[in-house]
């Protein structure tokens, strides 16, 4: 689109842009791609939760209610798919596609037809995965780290869960690969690495992991395919293989994979906190190499996962040790968040809100981590709802509150029109208060000794799951409200100011809300380059 | 204020040229994630090597028939006993009856001993299974030799066919003092498909 060089921006915006079905099928512009991404992300999120609840209910009150044993464990396997590759993948995605190219001054991402193909596989995926819901023997049920031998007890839903995750794992590869090649080759002229977003960073560093470890996940399922279907035995017992060995090459991948969902989310953070408390981020470098110490440890610690299945004594002790040496980079990172806000002049609108609930519920997610991380420890916890009450702590008010912080945050410059801040404010407290309701009991089952992926309890256990599920009723339906303030927002919301938070500093803020269709045909000036890069 | 929308410096047409940097590097990235999807698979031998290093978990090594030499085995030591606890396992319920005769028995290390496990085929046809070993605690895994052993090869058995299958062993007397119980224990797989993986 050179030869609009010419026009201004505003005039652009009603320009070349194709209409109805078509827009969006053929869609190679970077803010209608990240668009169809976040809603992607955002139907995928509530069936998912459908899901959760679904467990919720049966979980409700000892005994078996209302679900079949064999449904619920197909429950638990899918909302984890779902939740995973389906809502918060996506969602990063999509704000990748939104953002890096406002952020780095570029006029789209590097490879629009890609970046089309990239998204249009997700809606397969997730068909072929769902498809399972239905076949004989339903969806899969061995968790969704597919272990073998379970795994390969599936029935019908087998294959297609496979070719699913082959075809997710290939969207998530393009994607980021899409996201480096904007990075590295599309930044505007006079912007170095280290002028960039810190949300360009951590999605830098990002899609380096996912190019590194989506493809051994493909690796490690395609084995599982084969020992399914033409007699290999890489992790069959019997033909001389070993299903520890499954949960080694599974875990290398799946512990940077819990990365790839939380940096973006330090990322935004990193741009909401100094926002509201008008002040340049503190520690901006130390947050950069705190980020690629993270992804770097990542890839060395991925056996605390399995530390129940036997190993020498020095590969727990390396292991653990390891582990715990991420706390000093993330320590790095929380403590730098709070550097910033100290003194600052802070105003709670809604992203401020959950950014700060980000900083205090991600942290106590990252304490239990640590707890899991001591092996003789680990061994009374693993496989216990203490497991699963640390990582909603992370994923939950970690990934998913930074994914609305994001969203709350760029709205205005996505859409024009600002969101209703009470409303959001109240989905704020709804959603805060919910997950903790939700979760927090949860910590207290797993000490207690409650294993996880069960659809009936001991009696001891009714209390805490009780209020467990009366939290998850209240954070469900409490995201009814995130689309409501959305969709009001869209429709008939305030017009937004260029730069609605007085304190926002980065490039994307340079521009007219809402963001003209075409955005930096011509690269942006390079004093605006330094003056947005105020860190 | 209004965007920033004017050129600053006449940059060169970059179309092309950059067009061709990005599908270059898209290319190389391409490549590296083939790499990755190569590198998974070539986890498979690297923890087994691995395991070879360290001596934990090689179901290859307890598949071995074990040599007792008496030049450097130390001689037979009767002033010790170590338990050795039998265990047999099948992967699925209902079609296969298999045991050992009795579960434990006191040994002295350096001494040969032989036990007996019990297979029964209910699975109403001729097959073939597979018994796949394992010794446990880990430690006791290069000191536990098993001089004959109806794991080492794949068992052919008729439809109802019931047999009584030895295990001959030798606890080398170099056992570490620590430990004074060994657990063998046979997971008996019936997967006549599989027999060819286990040939060589």
């Amino acid at each position: 689109m050179a030869n609009t060089a010419a026009h201004d921006a505003t005039h652009d915006a009603h320009d070349h842009r194709p209409q109805g079905l078509k827009r969006w099928l053929y869609a190679t512009n970077h803010k209608d791609i990240g668009t169809m991404y976040l809603v992607f992300a955002c139907v995928m999120f509530f069936l998912g939760g459908a899901m959760a609840l679904l467990i919720r209910l049966e979980l409700f009150q000892p005994g078996m209610q209302f679900l079949d044993p064999a449904f619920y464990n197909s429950m638990t396997t899918m909302h984890a798919l779902l939740m995973i590759f389906g809502a918060v993948m996506p969602a990063w995605t999509g704000l990748a596609n939104w953002m890096v190219p406002l952020q780095v001054g570029a006029p789209d991402m590097a490879l629009p037809r890609l970046n089309n193909f990239s998204f249009w596989l997700l809606p397969f995926a997730f068909t072929l995965l769902l498809l399972t819901l239905f076949v004989p023997g339903g969806a899969p049920a061995g968790g969704w780290t597919l272990y073998p031998p379970l795994s390969l007890q599936a029935g019908d839903s087998f294959p297609l869960t496979i070719f699913a995750i082959h075809l997710l794992g290939i969207s998530s590869i393009l994607g980021a690969i899409n996201v480096i090649v904007t990075i590295m080759n599309m930044r505007a002229p006079g912007m170095g690495l280290l002028n960039m977003s810190l949300f360009c960073w951590t999605w830098l560093i990002t899609a380096y992991l996912l190019i590194l470890v989506m493809p051994v996940l493909a690796g490690a399922v395609t084995m599982l395919l084969t020992d399914y279907f033409f007699d290999t035995a890489f992790f069959t017992a019997a033909g001389g293989g070993d299903p520890v060995m499954f949960q080694h090459i599974f875990w290398f991948f799946g512990h940077p994979e819990v990365y790839i969902l939380i940096l973006p989310a330090f990322g935004v953070v990193s741009e909401i906190i100094p926002t509201f408390s008008r002040k340049p981020l503190f520690g901006y470098e130390s947050m950069v190499y705190a980020t690629a110490s993270i992804a770097f440890l990542s890839f060395i610690v991925w056996a605390h996962h399995m530390f129940t299945v036997g190993m020498p004594l020095a590969g727990q002790l390396f292991f653990m040790l390891s582990t715990m040496l991420i706390a000093v980079p993330t320590g790095v990172k929380v403590f730098n968040w709070c550097a910033t806000m100290w003194k600052g002049s802070i105003s709670f609108e809604t992203p401020m809100l959950f950014a700060i609930a980000f900083l205090f519920l991600f942290t106590l997610g990252g304490l239990s981590g640590l707890m899991l991380a001591i092996v003789p420890a680990d061994f009374q916890y693993h496989d216990t709802y203490f497991v699963v009450a640390h990582f909603h702590y992370v994923l939950v008010p970690g990934s998913v509150f930074a994914i609305m912080a994001a969203v709350y945050y760029w709205l205005p410059k996505w859409s024009g029109r600002m969101y209703d801040e009470k409303i959001g404010k109240l989905h704020f407290w709804m959603s805060a208060i919910g997950v903790n309701v939700l979760f927090f009991p949860q910590h207290f089952l797993g000490l207690a000794g409650m294993p996880r992926r069960i659809p009936d309890y001991a009696t001891q256990f009714a209390d805490w799951n009780m209020v467990s599920s009366v939290g998850a009723v209240i954070f469900g339906f409490s995201q009814l409200l995130f689309v409501y303030v959305i969709w009001k927002a869209v429709r008939s919301g305030e017009t937004a100011p260029q730069r609605p938070w007085e304190g926002a500093h980065g490039l994307e803020w340079e521009l007219p809300t809402p963001a003209p269709y075409h955005s930096w045909d011509t690269p942006p000036p390079r004093e605006v380059i330094t003056k947005g890069a105020m860190h | 204020m209004d965007a920033p929308q004017q050129p600053t410096t006449p940059e060169p047409p970059a179309g092309s040229i950059r067009e061709r940097a990005n599908s270059r590097l898209m290319l190389k990235l391409i490549g590296f994630a083939l790499g990755a999807f190569g590198f998974g698979f070539a986890l498979v031998p690297l923890y087994e090597v691995l395991c070879d290093i360290t001596g934990v978990g090689n179901p290859k090594d307890l598949l071995r028939a074990s040599f007792v030499d008496p030049a450097v085995t130390p001689a037979a030591d009767d002033s010790r006993l170590v338990t050795v606890e039998f265990v047999g396992d099948l992967p699925s319920v209902g079609n296969w009856e298999f045991r050992p005769v009795i579960a434990e028995m006191k040994v002295h290390p350096g001494r040969l001993y032989e036990v007996d496990y019990v297979a029964h085929n209910l699975t109403g046809r001729d097959t073939v299974a597979n018994a796949i070993p394992n010794v446990a605690p880990g430690k006791a895994t290069a000191f536990f030799r098993k001089t004959e052993c109806f794991c080492f090869v794949p068992q052919h058995f008729a439809k109802d066919e019931e047999r009584v299958m030895p295990v001959r062993f030798v606890v080398d007397p170099n056992l570490p003092k620590s430990i004074d119980r060994i657990t063998l224990s046979y997971v008996f797989h019936d997967n006549s498909t599989r027999v060819a993986a286990l040939k060589d």
